[in-house]
């Protein structure tokens, strides 16, 4: 197993944690997805990967990365697993790069700084790492600048910098969404292409479950911090388990599909709700007293699991509508 | 209302960056310019919190009092001269010394207070008259107005404050009158840019238009409503330039340009107590230099509180 | 880039015009006949001095033909004659210059040096150190300079000789001074530095720096401090060109014979050749400085290269 996460709980100073009892595999050459609204702790997860923590924040758990807990590592070993191991892609290209440095810093830094590369091999690979990503006239964009480059062609520098370490497992954070629809395909495909060829883990972090049910081998969707359903993504788009689920792909417009658009009434919870029950239960439309102080836990389904107390109720009743 | 947005106007300062006024305090747990650690244990230090700056009130209130009290709870005149007690240290007699000519150094510094706390009121009314009167203008009328205005107070801007002064000294000679107004005038520029930065927001605010439409006139909109709005943010700022502007005029008394002798006002006084240090005695040089320097402390104290409350801060 | 530059230095030319054409133009403002004014106001003065000072000022000329030709002899380094030296202004001010160029030199290397580390100190360390500096920096920039320089003088002058009161020339003349003056700058370079370290902190790139695995250290010195150098360096740059001015008092305090005591001298004797000349010294220093540090920017942050040379 690449990456484990286990029984991850995280809390920052809220009434609520922001991460609860959060459990997640990604094997080596599988796209795990991870889906949820704004604020559902899913960067969180990426972040806790690199022990990327907010200030004051108590966590339990496990996050491992090839057998060995982030969480407990010394700071060597740390830096070593930021450097080599994992790398992370970003929602924003164009504030993950230093504007007053080039595009050739950038790339090589990594290499020379924490791999201790020569500078002239680390120049020559970050080169070739820009051809790869497609870019043309590599040597040229080495010596530019971050604002001298479009967003598109940006979001592939920081995927050429994400693989100068050969790393293991790749966290993408949101990566295509700050981009335009065509750039936002032609930069999935090179995503697809280098995880295939490298054989790579990825995190695909993303707001929008259409596109992970299409991009991902399995999608685990976040409600408030807790993992609400969790399943092959084939399996999820077809047949939705959760309460939450049914409602996200019942809220996207689709072609040729006649059914209205269902938004899911309320808002999502903030860090300061408290929610002693199922998170989703103030927004659920079948849900009953108990279901306000049931804590959830994942009950087996179809190819996964899903974190609600009425399955298979909850399947039968939603059928016929 | 006017198509151009006042944020993307409004013109990058490099010395302030007023956030706008009526802005709500950041919401708790929420530290803007400070990492959240650091800040509470600074407050306590510079005593930029509720209990600093109640001391500094405390203690501009007793300088207050000692200036308008100074005739009858000073133990001598300011300018009586002993020479029996030249240069003498802090005795029963004289709680905190004698000058070189034996003058009662507590009642000096207590009628200096006087001097040196008109002073820059005075040159604050002038300075916030003419610059609140400027900054309202270039913000309201914007267009070719604003363009002139903000030129010239660039020019103003590019003259250090200081050697402004110093001209008009040249010119028109020594003395209180014209330091005060001098530095009155070298000051407009900076309150004209404060004031135009927040009465743009304010302008923008929906108010504004209202009056307008019931077909209020500009001036009356300006007097009546604007600039009433911009008090509260104005007050805030200028209670830290009055501890600058005290000061530049303690500096300029201090460089013979301001208050002439035999007058006690801080600077003149840590001026002719100079000559005395050569010979040991520090008191008449530490009593006007320590009042001048708590002053001014209390002054920022209460002005970074002032800010804080509002949520303007300066850096 | 060109058209920016050459933007700027019309900029440049046209403030300088504006402040000499202020700085001639006081001596008509002032109460009384010129004449009497620029003689040094004195009361017994002979017809034939006053027909001297009308000469050499072309009092009898109209104004603007009076203003070009003080320009165009300015320009060429004829200041006038000092009433009170009765020497060349230009032979005093050069006479004058080094002392207070070392002075501001020396107060520069101070602040620059001390108050960037301080700010530094502050952002990286935070904690009680950042509290012991945002402490002592407010109350650096609450006590005027001639305060702190008589309190600089008792101690270290009178109480402990560790330096000479008064007089110039050496070093160790200069340090008090120096001292002085780089005392409200530290205060002011500190507080910048550490304001735009924290603030380049909060960025994202930082994070994506520390996630790839960068030392602190490195993530410090090559993106928080980096990001911050733009504001410190144009702060550097606005307060050493106000130094110049600062030199009034503190030369005053020290009895330094630099232009800062020559003004304040002149302005007592009534000299108005002397001050006007000071003056015009001053204030072009300060201005065209303020304009290279703007001039430098692209240098500092790349993205000013393109974003000003479209506007």
């Amino acid at each position: 197993m690449l990456l484990s996460v286990e029984d991850l709980t995280l809390e920052a100073g809220g009434r609520r944690p922001i991460l609860r009892d959060v459990a997640l595999q990604v094997r080596r050459g599988e796209i795990v997805g991870l889906v949820g609204e704004s604020g559902s702790g899913k960067s969180t997860i990426a972040r806790a990967v690199l022990r990327l923590l907010p200030q004051g924040a108590r966590v339990s758990g496990r996050v491992l990365v090839g057998g060995e807990d982030v969480l407990t590592m010394d700071d060597a070993r740390l830096r070593a697993l930021r450097a080599s191991d994992v790398s992370m892609i970003y929602q924003d290209p164009r504030s993950s790069l230093n504007p007053v440095r080039r595009i050739g810093d950038f790339l090589t830094e990594r290499m020379i700084l924490t791999l201790g590369r020569p500078a002239a091999e680390a120049r020559s690979r970050a080169a070739e790492l820009l051809a790869a990503v497609g870019m043309r006239d590599p040597e040229r964009r080495l010596r530019q600048y971050p604002h001298e480059l479009s967003g598109g062609m940006l979001q592939r520098v920081v995927i050429a910098a994400a693989l100068a370490a050969d790393p293991a497992l790749i966290l993408a954070d949101e990566a295509t969404s700050a981009l335009d629809v065509t750039t936002q395909a032609e930069t999935l495909a090179l995503l697809r292409t280098v995880q295939a060829e490298r054989g790579l883990g990825m995190l695909f972090i993303t707001h929008d479950l259409h596109l992970a049910s299409a991009f991902c081998d399995r999608v685990h969707v976040l409600y408030a911090g807790t993992v609400v359903e969790s399943r092959p993504a084939a399996d999820l788009f077809a047949d939705p388990r959760h309460p939450y689920t049914a409602g996200l792909l019942g809220c996207t417009p689709e072609l040729g599909d006649p059914r209205p658009l269902r938004p899911i009434p309320g808002r999502p919870p903030s860090l300061d709700d408290l929610l002693p029950g199922c998170p989703f239960s103030p927004r659920c439309p079948h849900a009953e007293a108990e279901c306000e102080t049931w804590a959830p836990r994942p009950v087996a389904v179809e190819g996964g699991v899903a974190a609600c107390r009425l399955i298979p109720v909850a399947v039968q009743e939603r059928s016929p509508v | 209302m006017k198509p151009d947005s006042p944020v993307l106007r409004g013109e990058p300062d490099v010395g302030d960056a007023p956030s706008g006024p009526g802005q709500a305090p950041a919401p708790p747990g929420q530290a803007p310019a400070f990492p959240g650690r650091g800040r509470r244990r600074i407050a306590a230090l510079v005593g930029a919190g509720p209990v600093g700056s109640r001391l500094a009130s405390v203690f501009l209130a007793v300088v207050v009092l000692c200036a308008i009290l100074a005739p009858l709870a000073a133990p001598y005149r300011p300018d009586a001269i002993d020479f029996a007690v030249s240069l003498s240290p802090a005795t029963p007699e004289h709680l905190l010394g004698a000058d070189q000519s034996g003058r009662d150094l507590l009642s000096r510094v207590m009628y200096g207070a006087r001097t040196s706390l008109i002073g820059p009121l005075v040159l604050l009314a002038v300075a916030s008259v003419v610059g609140v009167a400027i900054g309202t203008l270039a913000a309201w009328s914007r267009g070719w107005v604003d363009a002139v205005l903000s030129r010239v107070t660039d020019v103003m801007y590019a003259f250090p404050g200081l050697l402004f002064v110093v001209l008009v000294v040249a010119v028109f000679g020594n003395g209180m009158t014209t330091a005060v107004l001098a530095l009155g005038l070298a000051y407009a520029p900076t309150i004209a840019k404060y004031t135009r930065s927040i009465a743009i927001t304010e302008c923008a605010k929906p108010y504004i238009d209202a009056y307008r439409v019931q077909g209020m006139g500009s001036l009356a909109i300006c007097v009546r409503h604007l600039i009433p709005n911009l008090a509260r943010s104005l007050v805030g700022y200028l209670v830290v330039l009055f501890g600058e502007g005290l000061m530049s005029l303690a500096t300029l008394s201090f460089l013979g340009f301001g208050a002439q002798p035999p007058s006690s006002d801080w600077g003149l006084m840590v001026k002719e107590g100079q000559a005395a240090i050569v010979q040991g005695a520090f008191l008449p040089v530490l009593v006007p230099g320590a009042a001048i320097a708590l002053v001014v402390v209390s002054f920022n104290v209460i002005g970074v509180r002032l800010a804080d409350r509002l949520g303007t801060r300066r850096l | 880039m060109a058209l920016r530059v050459a933007r700027k230095l019309a900029g440049l030319v046209a403030t300088l015009l504006a402040t000499s054409f202020i700085i001639f133009g006081a001596a008509y403002a002032a109460p009384g006949d010129p004449v009497t004014f620029l003689a040094g106001g004195k009361e017994n003065l002979t017809p034939e001095y006053l027909a001297a000072v009308r000469a050499q000022y072309h009092l009898d000329d109209p104004f603007s033909v009076q203003y070009g030709r003080w320009l165009w002899d300015a320009l060429n380094g004829d200041l006038g004659r000092s009433f009170q030296y009765n020497d060349e202004v230009l032979d005093l001010l050069a006479a004058r210059l080094p002392t207070t160029l070392g002075l501001v030199a020396y107060a520069t290397v101070l602040f620059v040096v001390i108050g960037v580390a301080l700010g530094v100190l502050a952002a990286v360390r935070g904690g009680r150190t950042d509290s012991t500096v945002v402490a002592g920096t407010t109350f650096a920039t609450s006590v005027p300079p001639f305060v702190a320089a008589t309190a600089l003088i008792s101690v270290f002058g009178v109480q402990l000789g560790w330096f000479p009161v008064a007089g110039g020339g050496s070093f160790t003349h200069l340090t008090l001074p120096a001292i002085t003056l780089a005392l409200g700058a530290v205060a002011i370079i500190s507080r910048v530095t550490r304001q735009a370290m924290v603030e380049q902190r909060e960025l994202d790139h930082v994070t994506v720096a520390r996630a790839s695995g960068l030392a602190e250290r490195l993530i410090v010195v090559r993106h928080v401090f980096r990001g911050a150098l733009g504001p410190v360096v144009t702060m550097c740059g606005l307060v050493s060109a106000g130094m110049l001015a600062g030199t009034v008092t503190v030369e005053t305090v020290f009895g330094l014979s630099g232009i800062g005591s020559l003004l304040v001298g002149a302005i007592n004797t009534h000299d108005f050749p002397v001050t006007q000349a000071v003056l015009l010294l001053m204030v072009v220093a300060y201005i065209t400085v303020t304009t290279l540090v703007e001039l430098a920017q692209p240098l500092i942050d790349p993205r000013a290269r393109i974003e000003r040379s479209r506007a």
